[in-house]
């Protein structure tokens, strides 16, 4: 679990802050390019040579092959980024919710209708 | 002078994109969403704005990390929209209105507020969809302004700043020497948070209390961090930041025309709000 500092002073958050943007800069640059269909189709073909075009480090390459979206968090990603990334593999808010929450998908969306109240 | 005769807030979720794109309007799941909508087009019908100043928030598709205005406004005659990412239809470009573009920047940097300018621009979902709400055809039948405010990339602007950009704008557009009718538009929040173990974050309370506050309180918001409205609303809900710059865009005194609020759309609780100065 994620503890809280004075910078990040939100449990369960990392607020995307200069720290988080330099440290994801690769990292999200490389996610940047995702809004181009081509280049979509190209880290599909050639993941390892696309990610090392891009430049990221090794926490970053394993949480792109791993699709773990709290350690690409933790690597410096940016949802707004990230949610380019998920978008190849057809991936929903719900489900990126799910699995950063540990939750069945059923779970998260229950949760969200209990904010209803 | 030009005349703003009030504003639309709404939610922006992309997901609202792939609803229209596969006509889902009257689905159970999107339909209390999108009945939000008629009257808001009622309401258009009525005013007939000529002019749409629309503040929102990019989302990596104009504007990457290289390079983070923290406040830009568009100076283009035209505005297109591109793939985000995720292969939606896009929409065709909109009118821009260069002059009113260059008459804002020059009043809001002589008031200090130093905007990134653009004379090129693409505008991504948090644009196109409010749009696409307000007119479904998809002809737009206004000229618009797009005002950018960075949400993405802490530090943020301050609520209270941006309520202040609103007001400034308020008194640019009163100075523009024309007789167009405006409508400011704010988009994003409600409360909502992607990214995180707090993944699924809602406030209801917050959102409602929020609102509630457009319409009788319109600086309360300002007395809350960057970090304290990101704990309250969560990490993309502090998009609320573009309804503090379209209410501060409004008179002290409004009269609300119409709102809705339902949770969730996607992982969002949306919001929508009309509101008018209450003397015309």
């Amino acid at each position: 679990m994620s503890t809280t500092t004075a910078r990040q002073p939100v449990p369960g958050t990392t607020i995307f802050d200069g720290e988080q943007a330099r440290k994801g800069y690769a990292l999200n640059k490389m996610c940047y390019s995702f809004n181009d269909a081509a280049n979509r189709e190209a880290f599909v073909a050639d993941e390892d040579g696309y990610c090392a075009k891009y430049g990221l480090n090794a926490r970053q390459r394993e949480a792109i092959r791993n699709r773990n979206v709290l350690d690409l968090i933790a690597a410096g990603g940016n949802a707004y980024y990230l949610a380019k990334f998920a978008g190849i593999f057809k991936l929903d808010m719900q489900d990126i919710g799910a699995q950063q929450t540990g939750l069945t998908k059923d779970q998260f969306k229950a949760k969200l209708l209990a904010a209803r109240g | 002078m030009a005349k703003i005769v009030g504003s639309i807030t709404t939610s922006h979720v992309p997901a609202i994109g792939g609803a229209i794109a596969k006509g889902l309007q009257q689905d159970p799941y999107w339909k209390p969403f999108f009945d939000g909508f008629p009257h808001v087009r009622e309401w258009l019908a009525k005013v007939k704005p000529d002019i749409v100043v629309l503040v929102y928030n990019d989302h990596g598709l104009n504007f990457f990390l290289d390079k983070m205005p923290t406040f830009a406004i568009g100076a283009a005659e035209s505005y297109g929209n591109a793939d985000e990412g995720w292969g939606l239809p896009t929409v065709k470009p909109f009118r821009g209105h260069s002059e009113l573009s260059w008459h804002l920047i020059e009043h809001l940097v002589a008031e200090e507020f130093d905007l990134t300018t653009c004379q090129e621009m693409v505008v991504d979902h948090a644009f196109t969809l409010p749009m696409a709400l307000c007119w479904p055809d998809q002809q737009w039948p206004v000229r618009v302004v797009p005002v950018v405010v960075n949400t993405v990339q802490a530090p943020l602007p301050s609520a209270a700043r941006c309520y202040k950009l609103g007001q400034a704008i308020a008194r640019a557009v009163a100075s523009w020497p024309g007789h167009e009718r405006v409508v400011v538009m704010g988009t994003g929040g409600l409360s909502h948070q992607l990214d995180g173990e707090r993944a699924g974050f809602i406030n209801k309370d917050f959102d409602l209390k929020f609102m509630d506050s457009m319409v009788n309180d319109p600086a309360w918001a300002t007395k809350y961090s960057t970090n304290e409205l990101v704990e309250l609303s969560g990490t993309q809900g502090v998009e609320l930041l573009n309804w503090m710059v379209a209410r501060g865009a409004l008179p002290q005194q409004v009269r609300k025309e119409h709102s809705n609020y339902h949770i969730p759309i996607s992982n969002t609780a949306s919001g929508l709000m009309v509101l008018e100065p209450a003397v015309n």
